[in-house]
């Protein structure tokens, strides 16, 4: 569909000098679209030229919207020869096409050579006409918006979630020696930045068509990547979780700053009004062989199915008809009964969200990864990328039979990498095995977890900490006790998750940032002996990883890992893997035991002592770093201590038949589950230095708090102030006699050392915590080894610190249910027995429909790991967790809603909705975050994605510094460029920002380096929140500091 | 294992006053470091050195990077890839041009040129303040000089519209510009005792009289060069003591008023026609731009020096002053009051900043 795009050129200042006779500079400016060109005046003599033009206008259709960027060049004018260029902007006028987000960019944009950087500034405006009315529009890829945040987007709710989408798209690239071609640098670097735009545009466009085949509307958790291949090509491939989004209307949610975007989830209308934007219109599903029953007699009911329905463990599909939604009352849509259940069929049933709406998430299973190493080949035909795509579907094969093994159907805090290094390349994938509730899932007919009984309703906060699997067919050896939060499930001892922690889980004391570090060696090689010889190593390296994650987390007293992603990182001659994760104490976990040391050799007295010694110190480490965290679990009773869990054996013996076939599986045992103190032993010198690494890792000083999840458990009380940071540091090594632990060493003091180094630089924060602390490995060469951290620092009130999380999660609650009984989408329960009346919206038929019996077909949980089968194949470990059925259930809630409690908030809503929005605004300071939300902060719109790829380039290093000097000036180049196209979109602030790339190479004989970034986001418009109802009562810090001076920060 | 690279870069600029004031006072970054070991950080936050050092580099550099819009404060403002709260943008700005009075004594009335450049070296030798920082401070006041040397309107708001300065050190600047116009000197030893304040307030005073600027606001320089016309007209004076009968007469009515008044009255009587010749003779030599550089020596060397010897109070100096110059309009036979006053007025006002030991 076509639409006229309009651009105008007003102004430009800061113009460099271009004649060095006159110190000024004649500017004239090309303005770009696809093939056709304009062009203003020239201004003669002024390095703040006022052109002020005319509206350029662009008749093109959308698919050209939607790929193409704007390009704006700055020339110089020369009478005599050719024109200098003294710059670029390239303008993504994607947000402009969807209805709800910008209707015009216009401000002052950095001029960006790759050469010189920014020189001065342009100041644009850009609007687009669109023919059609925007409904019809919106049935194109073009309204589809996009949203880089991995939870539900702050302003809407969710109707649908659909599940994944992906897509990739290959090219040559037009650079892929940068160094050979030194001498057009300009050029080259043009073309590669035009053409990843390009790639990017296309690559989003073809994402939205698949959301839109979906009936979606929408993608959250947009990851877009490049893959610099070198001399095989340029691949940019995504990922993402397809939606169906609905505006909530009003502000009306008005909502604590630093919740989960779970609370913003609202009911489905339960009435006969349909929403229109829902899925009931139509019948919302993938599948092609869809039929449709209407059959009274298999209606179910939420009454009749009482306890068990929910959760259905059937492989069955529920689909859902709109229609007969619609006609409701008798007419329950009642699907066909399928072998398969519909998240079953989806190819791959992976969500990239990592916080999810309240009963979303009902179990989690523990993460899944899979890893595999391939050789790299110049792709012929980019038009058919089959290759990558086999790749990435035989990835994404074994994640999903990963956790399958786990009593999984899902999963979820999906994510994609790669690692490259010369022709070989390391594609890795991750997530949590996951049971979810497939209400949201439009046709989810719950497969895989097969004790469903709900007697009663369990406290919150510990249902998705219990096992989906069969405890009889553990894929794995873990240790199971009843869940000391509601006594009535199996938990597991440990738990490792991909995803951020669910809002309403119960915490004890605080969380912090758990790291392992690992290095090998590896010699060099070619080719496949190369790859077979990483391939051998990968093994080897996941294992110790998990064992220095575990350790570490025991070392801290604590039992479960959020957030954990796991990096591997292949160089010419050595691997690097480093893992993150944020570490916390789940309540509804047994406490962990502590670490015991054992030496090899007994009798040896000094040695024994030795040990001791060390012993010592592990226990009184322990001891510390409980202090630290306030992690005192209450005291267990011991009634409930002893109640009964039952002898495994016995257990077993008892249901063995049950479980009629299950196949061996061979998994890679790594969860160390079973002993109560967990035994280190010290038998040579390699196991010494682990522990001494293990004890090595400082706690952060005093006031500081860091993780690398969203929010940091166990603190609520966010203060406004906030500030983004990436630091960069790049090491190189001695390449004499390098050992593994010598590099070992190394590269923990690189971690450690920057880890400190943004403690003393963020003091004047204090109280504060480092959120979403996300590191990033990179070997640029044979001996230098890059880490990339990109977080952001939050201050809190120290004096409400000590706030239990459950009162938050409480109060919450309690907000939620008040607020918005009216619009809530969703029940807060799960279970059916309290919704009598109302008619069934389609969205929920599979639920009901879906109450029998058979649980996963044996033969499926066997497919697990096998590490043996590919050499070009490694498959990782699986780590576990459990899960039973929880629910709140509604009526439970509503009865701690006091219609006293409930009046001052409604009118705390009213005031904010009627307040102006704070005039801020002052001169354009343009917050960014990693997280999706802004403390003390409403985000009132979402402008659009930002998505933007950089190139630069230097030939004379020393003169700009160095390394560090050009590295520097360009991130906070990258910085500008982010900040001046959100405030010409009309935003405030970028969330869920995030720096995917950037690759620094540096060539300092020849004086020369160059670096590519790639970084994304969303713009927002935020408004503080002025008279702010939170969830701690007096926040009165928060509440008063001015807009502008949240964001200052000072040592 | 070296680090080859090492930086940080905040969506908002961090900015460490501390580390700030080490840069601008031209510390190299190991004596930056250095220092603020023994400033006892590492103790109160538990860093090492090595953090240190990182941080102070990484700071330096982001200096560096400022130091170019540091140049045109009004370019701070506007840029875009440095984000900082405008109290941060003020006091960057304001101590980048701050500065040093040992150094300013040092240049003020000699030509910003690179001669005087060149002679850093000693300053900063005989300072003890930094090479570096010499040379910030000097660029500065000629930055500044540049710009505003030329500039219609009132001097200080110039620069103030111009570096975004505060009113203060605007005024200073506005001495140091007005200074280095006119060459005043104020080198000489007999001119040590003077602080760079005292001048300050001379400059004030005769941009505000005795330049073209004080009767028309509409021409170039207008605050930066004396008004000549007045200057050839302050000949004029020399009748008052040229004309024994007027120097008589003067001293008379002079001596009756202040007869009683005086701690210091049979010096005063016995100086006054040496004093009054010396300050009648400064006005009238100021048509020599030579004689105009001089006039802080002359002035010191003609009123303030004689006075000190005779031990004057500086109220005795105030009474006297304020008497010599009113009583002239009681002279029927000298006709140029309003030059005298506007003359005067200013003279006065100096004379009593620059009396003191």
């Amino acid at each position: 569909m076509p639409g006229k795009l309009k651009v105008k050129i007003v102004a430009g200042r800061h113009l460099p000098v271009m004649d060095r006779a006159s110190d000024l500079t004649d500017a004239f400016v090309e303005v770009k679209f696809g093939n056709t060109t304009f062009k203003t005046d020239v201004y003669l003599k002024s390095l703040n030229p006022q052109w002020n033009s005319e509206w350029f206008k662009f008749e093109v259709d959308d698919e050209d919207l939607q790929d193409e960027p704007l390009q704006i060049t700055v020339l110089d004018h020369d009478t005599y020869s050719a024109n200098d260029a003294i710059g670029k902007v390239y303008i993504d006028i994607d947000p402009l096409l969807y209805s709800e987000a910008a209707t015009v960019i216009s401000g002052w944009f950095p001029i960006y050579d790759t050469i010189h950087g920014i020189r001065g500034e342009i100041n644009v405006i850009v609007k687009v006409d669109l023919f059609n009315d925007l409904n019809r529009f919106r049935q194109s890829s073009c309204g589809v918006k996009f949203f880089c945040t991995t939870s539900i987007p702050k302003c809407y709710r969710a109707v649908i979630i659909h599940g994944f989408v992906e897509e990739l798209v290959v090219n040559e690239d037009p650079e892929y020696q940068w160094i050979d071609r030194i001498r057009t640098p300009r050029a080259s670097n043009e073309a590669r930045q035009r053409l990843i735009s390009l790639m990017s545009g296309e690559l989003q466009r073809k994402i939205g068509l698949k959301v839109l085949e979906m009936r979606g509307n929408a993608v959250v958790g947009y990851l877009q990547c490049f893959d610099l291949e070198g001399e095989s090509g340029l691949v940019v491939r995504a990922i993402g979780t397809a939606c169906t989004l609905d505006k909530l209307s009003s502000p009306a949610a008005f909502l604590p700053a630093c919740n989960s975007p779970s609370k913003e989830m609202k009911e489905i209308p339960f009435n006969e009004d349909p929403n229109p934007n829902t899925h009931s219109s139509g019948p919302s599903t993938p599948l092609k062989n869809q039929t449709y029953s209407f059959s009274p007699s298999k209606s179910y009911s939420r009454q009749s199915s009482s306890s068990d329905t929910d959760l259905s463990l059937t492989p069955k599909t529920g689909m859902g008809s709109g229609s007969a939604g619609k006609e409701g009352g008798p007419f329950k849509a009642l699907l066909r009964q399928q072998t398969q259940s519909a998240l079953e069929q989806r190819e791959f049933p992976f969500f990239t969200l990592t916080a999810f709406p309240p009963g979303f998430l009902v179990h989690v299973g523990g993460v899944v990864s899979a890893r595999s190493v391939k050789l790299l080949d110049r792709i012929h035909n980019p038009d058919e990328p089959e290759t990558r795509d086999a790749w990435w579907a035989e990835i994404r094969q074994e994640i999903k039979s990963h956790a399958k093994a786990l009593g999984c159907h899902a999963v979820v805090g999906y994510s994609e990498s790669t690692s490259i290094c010369e022709e070989v390349c390391i594609l890795s994938a991750s997530g949590t095995a996951a049971v979810l509730n497939p209400r949201f899932l439009q046709d989810g007919t719950v497969e895989g977890c097969l004790e469903q009984r709900l007697e009663e309703n369990l406290p919150a906060g510990c249902g998705f900490c219990h096992i989906p699997y069969d405890e009889l067919n553990m894929p794995f050896p873990a240790h199971l006790t009843y869940c000391y939060n509601c006594r009535k499930q199996k938990v597991p001892d440990v738990l490792f998750t991909t995803i951020d922690l669910p809002a309403d889980a119960a915490v004890v004391g605080k969380g912090c940032l758990i790291q392992a570090r690992l290095c090998r060696l590896k010699k060099k090689a070619q080719a496949e002996a190369n790859a077979t010889a990483i391939s051998n190593l990968l093994p080897f390296m996941e294992y110790e990883v998990h064992t220095q994650l575990m350790n570490k987390l025991k070392l801290k007293g604590m039992n479960a890992l959020f957030g954990l992603r796991i990096q591997i990182t292949v160089g010419e001659n050595m691997l690097m893997g480093l893992a993150s994760a944020t570490g916390v104490y789940l309540a509804a976990l047994p406490t962990p035991g502590g670490i015991q040391i054992a030496g090899k050799t007994p009798n040896d007295g000094s040695y024994e002592q030795h040990i001791s010694h060390m012993q010592k110190k592990i226990n009184d480490t322990i001891a510390k770093n409980k202090e630290l965290y306030e992690i005192s679990p209450p005291e267990i009773s011991e009634e409930v201590i002893g109640s009964p869990i039952p002898e495994p054996r016995q257990r077993s013996r008892l249901l063995r038949s049950q479980s009629e076939s299950s196949d061996e599986v061979t998994e890679l045992d790594l969860s160390h589950g079973k002993k109560d103190a967990f035994v280190l032993e010290i038998d040579d010198t390699d196991a010494l230095e682990d522990v001494h690494s293990l004890l090595t890792d400082v706690p952060p000083p005093p006031g500081f708090y860091s993780c690398n999840t969203e929010i940091m458990p166990g603190i609520n009380n966010w203060t406004s102030e906030i500030q983004m940071f990436t630091s960069v540091r790049v090491i190189r090594l001695s390449s004499l006699n390098l050992t593994n632990q010598a590099l070992n060493k190394h590269f923990n003091d690189l971690c450690e050392n920057l880890l400190k180094s943004l403690y003393f630089k963020l003091r004047s924060m204090i109280p504060c915590c480092l959120c979403h602390v996300n590191f990033t490995v990179s070997l640029p060469e044979d001996e230098l080894i890059q880490v990339t951290v990109t977080a952001v620092a939050i201050t809190f009130d120290k004096n409400q610190a000590l706030q239990t999380t459950k009162t938050h999660v409480e109060k919450s609650l309690q907000r939620a249910s008040t607020d918005n009984e009216e619009l809530l989408q969703f029940p807060l329960e799960l279970c059916s027995e309290s919704l009598p009346s109302h008619p069934f919206p389609p969205a929920k038929e599979h639920l009901e429909s879906a109450s029998s019996n058979s649980g996963i077909p044996a033969a499926q949980r066997a497919t697990s790991v096998d590490y043996s089968s590919f050499a070009d194949r490694c498959s990782s470990w699986i780590e576990l967790i459990k899960l039973k059925a929880q629910t709140i259930r509604r009526g439970s809630i509503k009865t701690t809603v006091t219609v006293e409690k409930a009046s001052p908030v409604g009118e705390g809503n009213f005031r904010n909705r009627s307040a102006p929005p704070c005039a801020n605004s002052t001169v354009g300071v343009v917050r960014m975050t990693p997280l999706s939300f802004i403390p003390g902060a409403k985000i009132t719109k979402y402008l659009g994605i930002i998505n933007m790829f950089f190139i630069r380039e230097t030939t004379s290093l020393r003169e700009e510094g160095g390394v560090s000097g050009f590295l520097h000036a360009f991130i906070a180049e990258v910085f500008a460029m982010v900040r001046a196209h959100v405030a010409a979109l009309g935003g405030n602030a970028v969330v869920s920002y995030i720096m995917k790339q950037c690759v620094f190479m540096e060539n300092p004989n020849k004086n020369q380096a160059q670096c590519l970034i790639n970084v994304s986001g969303d713009a927002v418009v935020f408004v503080r929140e002025s008279d702010l109802e939170v969830v701690s009562t007096q926040q009165p810090t928060a509440n008063c500091q001015p807009l502008c001076t949240g964001g200052e920060v000072t040592t | 294992m070296t680090s080859e690279l090492d930086i940080f870069v905040g969506n908002t600029t961090l900015i460490d006053e501390d580390v700030y004031r080490l840069w601008l006072d031209g510390y190299s970054v190991s004596d930056a470091v250095a220092l603020r070991v023994r400033s006892g950080i590492l103790e109160q936050t538990g860093a090492t050195a090595a953090v240190l050092q990182s941080d102070t580099m990484d700071h330096y550099r982001t200096f560096h990077m400022l130091e170019r819009l540091l140049h045109a404060p009004p370019k701070l403002l506007h840029q875009l890839i440095f984000q900082i709260p405008p109290s941060r943008q003020a006091l960057l700005i304001e101590r980048y041009y701050a500065f040093d009075e040992a150094f300013v004594r040092e240049v003020l009335g000699k030509k910003l040129s690179k001669g005087t450049k060149k002679d850093l070296d000693d300053i900063s030798t005989k300072t003890g303040i930094t090479l570096k920082s010499c040379r910030r401070q000097f660029d500065n006041f000629k930055r500044v000089f540049k710009v505003v040397e030329e500039m219609r309107g009132s001097l200080v708001d110039n620069i103030q519209q111009h570096f975004l300065l505060s009113d203060r050190l605007s005024r200073d600047y506005a001495a140091i510009v007005f200074f280095a116009n006119n060459r005043f000197e104020t080198g000489k030893k007999k001119l040590q005792y003077l602080s760079f304040g005292d001048f300050a307030f001379c400059a004030e005073l005769m941009i505000q009289n005795w330049t073209l600027g004080a009767v028309d606001s509409q021409v170039d320089d207008m605050d930066v060069d004396l008004d000549k016309e007045f200057l050839q007209d302050l000949k004029e004076l020399k009748v008052l003591v040229a004309d024994k009968d007027l120097l008589d007469l003067h001293k008379s009515l002079v001596c009756t008023t202040l007869r009683g008044k005086l701690s210091v009255f049979s010096e005063m009587e016995a100086n006054f026609k040496n004093l009054s010749r010396g300050l009648v003779n400064v006005a009238a030599k100021l048509t020599h731009n030579k004689d105009v550089r001089d006039l802080f020596v002359d002035l010191v060397e003609k009123f303030v020096e004689p006075c000190r010897s005779d031990h004057w109070p500086l109220n005795d100096v105030r009474l006297f002053l304020n008497q010599y110059s009113a009583s002239v309009h009681s002279l029927d036979g000298f006709r140029h009051q309003a030059l005298w006053d506007r003359y005067m007025g200013t003279l006065r006002g100096c004379l009593l900043r620059l009396y003191h030991d």
